[in-house]
């Protein structure tokens, strides 16, 4: 492998659990709904996946379980935000307060044990493409499962009637409720696949990224898909460049120092934020843009009227 | 079966005073519970926890101390949300203030005398409050959502002060620590009772600032305005209220006095910057103003509430060896009871067995 | 979780044990990390288990963990103190402060403040030379990289790593005086993403040697997955790497706390300043494994060595980076430069953040 392609992995892999949990996030907020819980599903599905994998011995069912449990988590937050209309911003971030402190209760026991890796699955044929081959499909399941989701997202929100609903109910939920769309229950089952989603990127933090389990492992990443979320005007291919350019300046950072050229490193971390920042001054200022991409709703509570 | 919600009238005066027993009390049970599953004694546990920290005085200081930033940013931010402008970048605004408030210190430590003090503060509101003016300039101007960027320049501005005591204020006698000189005496923020503790005037700050935000916001116009456009954008400009001007008066409102919360923090109990200067409690902040229900004296009364639990988590440790990460949970849940109990202030709660869906189709 | 249950309640059982002598001295830990951090909280914790083994009922041990630098560590210092602890270990540079503030309001509490350097009547400073492990790491990198550059993946630009970077390298160069190394600064003691992610990016840069002086297992990992061999850090971490990890650093401040408990029971402690290597035991290599029996002698040999004071690692002729003179032949650093070490030697290939 030479450095080109051994660089480009390593980009892949860092941007992977920011891919996971954005892409999940993203169509939580096209229902209008903000959770700010992402880092707390994470670091939740990240201690089960370890302590699942670790006692049964498979990587895979470990993985199913963080999903799972990403899901189950943020059934909590859905019955505060949803059935109970509380406030999204503050149960988010109670949801994420909550989730390190148990998800450091649970893998308190399993702290310092190797951990159960993953290992990659080459596809016959395509996997011995020169260049491409070792980096695409040469990879692990959730790698697979991350590139699939986006297209999958990608498909469903824009090509599809229950994708065309759940966009309708996150511009404008009153409407949607109008014509008939069940707005809760929609709400529910997407915060549920965000859930999922940022269990799954847990799960490959302590399965793929650095196969061990460490409190507070997530280290800010949930905020970080937040952010690309954002970046990507809620667009799932633009959250797939985001998440691909936020791990190519974290590692290019790193291949800087080893080459020895001196840049200030914080100045490199700030970059991302400040291009959401722009972006999202970008995407505003034109109404039209906004209309398209904005989920109106976004972070409103949702009473039927009656 | 199906949970059904039903808007009151009006808000429910039974709830609205016990939501937040109700919520304690149902924290407690929670709390019973999984101290019972770890294998300790819920009570002692609970004892540690809840009375333990208030029983000496040298800990009342104390709790002073970790309760007096969060009162102040939660007042600040109570009155933001309040306006229906949501700033979640309270943190940032933390870390801008207590910069701002910094220059004088540790750019010009000759500069010693009396009037340091007040200026640092001054300046660290001014910081604070420059630095939220950002979103809410994004807001008007561009129609920016300010969640977002809010969130977004609390990273930048955690970074600009890692680069700033890594490099350029960074102590020139520290041995290449992180970190830049110490405060001088003048730039100290002073203790309130030398005598019997820590505390200083930090705790001071959180009183001034809860009791002139309850004033304004009871009986001025300005808080009638507040309320008013945070209900309806259309009403308050019926009543003459600009809504962009609010935008602005609650960013740097809020900003402001999470910039104090900075300096304060900073001169008083750290007495240098450092990379990092604060737990959380710009995030920690927007819960404690949700636990008070965005009313500055039932904020003063949750920041205390909050700080108890930090102090009880490390009680805890110490007398029955509880895992730390109980104090996190312990937030948590308590943040998930009020919030959840607080619905019952405005809407009745119904248990509807039947499947009949009368209309549309919401479940 | 039923798992979970049970060691907390055997921990329950040992500290009820515990609490039931009478008169017991009592000695507190206060730690910057979780004490299962596999790293430079875990070898203080083991060092705290092994006092607690020695003395048995005579010591009650308690430790505060995951205490953040800044106003919380000092009200954690103050409970400590007021708890009744006669000796409290505070273990991460940054309670420095709080360390010395909280010694003026207990005066007849002993405390003793890691890695500082700042001491009163009542504070003592205590490190580890780990300056002398390095430098026999650097030995072995020397005489086994064939591409003679090995990675390092740092911290922060503080003397203590910077006396690291600078005497493996001497280390490596007293073997193969071409001998480079590449350095990464994560500016995180313990963040296993970003150093795994620092150990790819030096391994794809080239190097074929890793060594850490940050504290997760992460990058022994990464190195056992590219097949490079690497040294652990604060703690023994072959079980991260067996057929990786060359030799590891240990710190096992155990004897320490044992010595300085002693002298609290005894009543002779004093306030000093203490920095103990090889020699008295407080720094101590892990088995030398994955190498040619000739490098393993040279190993122990060099051990001894600089144990009993016959090789010290900063003994000239050392020029510094640019080139001038630092040592000149035969001279030897005096600990005071040491411990403000804020240059690189010559054969650094980075340039220090500043």
């Amino acid at each position: 492998m030479d450095l080109t392609q051994a660089v480009i992995l390593t980009i892949m892999t860092a941007a992977t659990p920011l891919l996971l949990a954005a892409i999940g996030e993203l169509v939580v907020e096209r229902s209008g709904v903000l959770n700010l819980g992402v880092e707390g599903m994470i670091i939740m599905g990240a201690a089960v996946a370890f302590a699942v994998a670790k006692v049964s011995g498979n990587p895979y069912l470990g993985a199913l379980c963080g999903a799972l449990t990403g899901a189950a988590f943020s059934l909590l937050f859905g019955f505060l935000t949803l059935t109970l209309v509380t406030n999204q911003v503050a149960t988010g971030l109670s949801l994420t307060i909550l989730g390190l402190g148990l998800s450091g209760m649970i893998g308190e026991s399993f702290v310092g044990q190797a951990g159960v890796p993953l290992n990659e699955i080459a596809i016959p044929v395509l996997s011995s493409i020169p260049f491409v081959g070792p980096l695409l499909f040469n990879q692990d399941i959730i790698f697979y499962i991350s590139i699939l989701l986006i297209f999958g997202v990608s498909w469903f929100l824009f090509r599809t009637r229950a994708g065309l609903r759940l966009r309708a109910i996150g511009d404008n939920h009153h409407s949607a409720h109008a014509l008939g769309t069940p707005v809760i229950r929609t709400r529910y089952l997407a915060v549920m696949f965000g859930g999922a989603c940022a269990g799954l990127a847990g799960a490959q933090l302590c399965l793929v990224y650095t196969p061990q389990w460490v409190e507070n492992m997530s280290a800010g990443r949930g905020w970080i898909a937040l952010a690309l979320v954002v970046f990507g005007s809620w667009r799932p291919l633009r959250v797939l460049a985001g998440a691909y350019l936020f791990g190519a300046v974290t590692i290019g950072q790193l291949h800087a120092q080893a080459l020895g050229v001196a840049i200030p490193s914080q100045f490199l971390s700030a970059l991302p934020y400040l291009a959401t920042i722009v972006v999202l001054v970008l995407i505003s200022r034109n109404r039209r843009l906004t209309l398209m991409n904005t989920p109106a709703c976004l972070g409103q509570g949702f009473v039927p009227d009656r | 079966m199906r949970i059904e919600l039903e808007r009151r009238r009006q808000q429910s005066p039974l709830f609205s005073i016990f939501s937040p027993f109700l919520a304690l009390l149902l924290t407690i049970l929670a709390g019973v519970i999984i101290f019972w599953m770890l294998g300790k004694n819920p009570f002692s546990a609970l004892f540690s926890f809840f009375v333990e920290p208030l029983t000496e005085v040298w800990s009342l200081h104390e709790l002073t101390i970790k309760a007096a930033p969060l009162i102040i940013i939660a007042v600040g931010l109570s009155v933001c949300f309040r306006s229906n402008n949501w700033n979640i970048g309270a943190e940032g605004q933390f870390i801008m203030g207590a910069i701002a408030g910094s220059i004088l210190p540790v750019l010009l430590p000759n500069m010693q005398g009396y009037y340091v003090l007040p200026l640092m503060v001054v300046m660290g509101m001014l910081g604070g409050g420059a630095y939220a003016a950002i979103p809410a300039l994004l807001k008007t101007r561009f129609n920016t959502n300010e969640i977002l960027s809010s969130l977004m320049l609390v990273y930048v501005a955690q970074l600009f002060l890692d680069w700033l005591v890594r490099g350029a204020w960074r102590n020139p006698e520290g041995f290449n620590f992180p970190e830049t000189r110490e405060f001088h005496d003048y730039a100290v923020l002073p203790e309130l009772f030398p005598s019997s503790g820590p505390t200083n005037y930090g705790f001071v700050f959180a009183i001034i600032v809860t009791l002139l935000t309850w004033f304004m916001m009871r009986h001025m116009l300005k808080g009638f305005e507040v309320s008013v456009l945070g209900q309806s954008t259309r009403a308050g400009r019926f009543a003459g209220f600009s809504n962009s001007r609010m935008v602005f008066f609650a960013f740097l409102f809020s900003g402001a006095l999470a910039g104090l919360a900075g300096i304060s923090e900073v001169s008083g109990a750290i007495e240098r910057l450092q990379p990092v200067i604060s737990p959380g409690y710009g995030f920690t902040a927007i819960i404690v103003a949700f636990l008070g229900r965005l009313n500055p004296l039932g904020i003063f009364a949750a920041g205390l509430v909050l700080a108890l639990t930090y102090l009880g988590g490390e009680a805890a440790q110490i007398s029955i060896g509880l895992p730390d990460k109980i104090a996190d949970v312990f937030q948590g849940l308590l943040l998930f009871f009020v919030l959840g109990c607080d619905t019952l202030i405005n809407y009745r709660v119904k248990f509807v067995l039947d499947r009949a869906v009368k209309e549309g189709g919401a479940s | 979780m039923k798992k979970y249950i049970l060691a907390l309640s055997a921990a329950a059982l040992i500290s009820m044990t515990a609490g039931a002598a009478q008169a017991a001295t009592k000695v507190c830990f206060l730690y910057v990390g979780s004490k299962t951090d596999g790293g430079w909280t875990q070898a203080h914790d083991i060092g705290r288990q092994e006092l607690q083994n020695h003395f048995s009922d005579k010591v009650e041990t308690v430790y505060l963990e995951n205490v953040p630098e800044g106003p919380d560590a000092e009200r954690a210092i103050e409970r400590l103190a007021r708890s009744g602890c006669e000796l409290v270990f505070t273990t991460s540079f940054g309670f420095m402060d709080p360390t010395l503030k909280a010694a003026e309001k207990f005066p007849d509490v002993k405390f003793e403040h890691a890695t500082g350097y700042k001491t009163a009547d009542n504070v003592t400073t205590y490190n580890s030379r780990f300056y002398q492990g390095r430098y026999i790491s650097g030995m072995i990198a020397g005489k086994l990289s064939e591409k003679g550059v090995a990675g390092y993946i740092a911290s922060f630009p503080i003397p203590e790593v910077v006396q690291g970077i600078n005497a493996f390298l001497l280390g490596a160069q007293s073997v193969n005086p071409d001998f480079t190394i590449k350095v990464v600064w994560v500016n995180s003691w313990f963040d296993p993403g970003k150093e795994a992610d620092a150990a790819k990016a030096l391994i794809d840069q080239g190097v074929d040697v890793l060594t850490q002086h940050t504290d997760s297992t992460a990058p022994m990992q990464v190195a056992a997955e590219r097949g490079i061999k690497a040294f652990g850090q604060a703690s023994d971490m072959i079980e991260a790497g067996p057929e990786t990890q060359l030799t590891a650093i240990v710190d096992t401040w155990g004897p320490y706390y044992i010595k300085r408990t002693q002298a609290v029971m005894d009543g002779t402690w004093k306030s000093q300043s203490s920095w103990d290597g090889l020699a008295e035991g407080i720094l101590t290599m892990a088995p030398y494994t994955n190498m040619p029996d000739d490098v393993k002698q040279m190993a122990m040999d060099l051990e001894a060595k600089v144990a009993n004071g016959e090789t010290h690692p900063f003994t000239g002729p050392i020029n510094k980076q640019d080139g001038s003179v630092w040592l000149k032949e035969g001279e030897v650093a005096d600990d005071g430069t040491l411990l403000g070490m804020n240059f690189y030697v010559e054969g650094v290939d980075d340039q220090l953040p500043n």
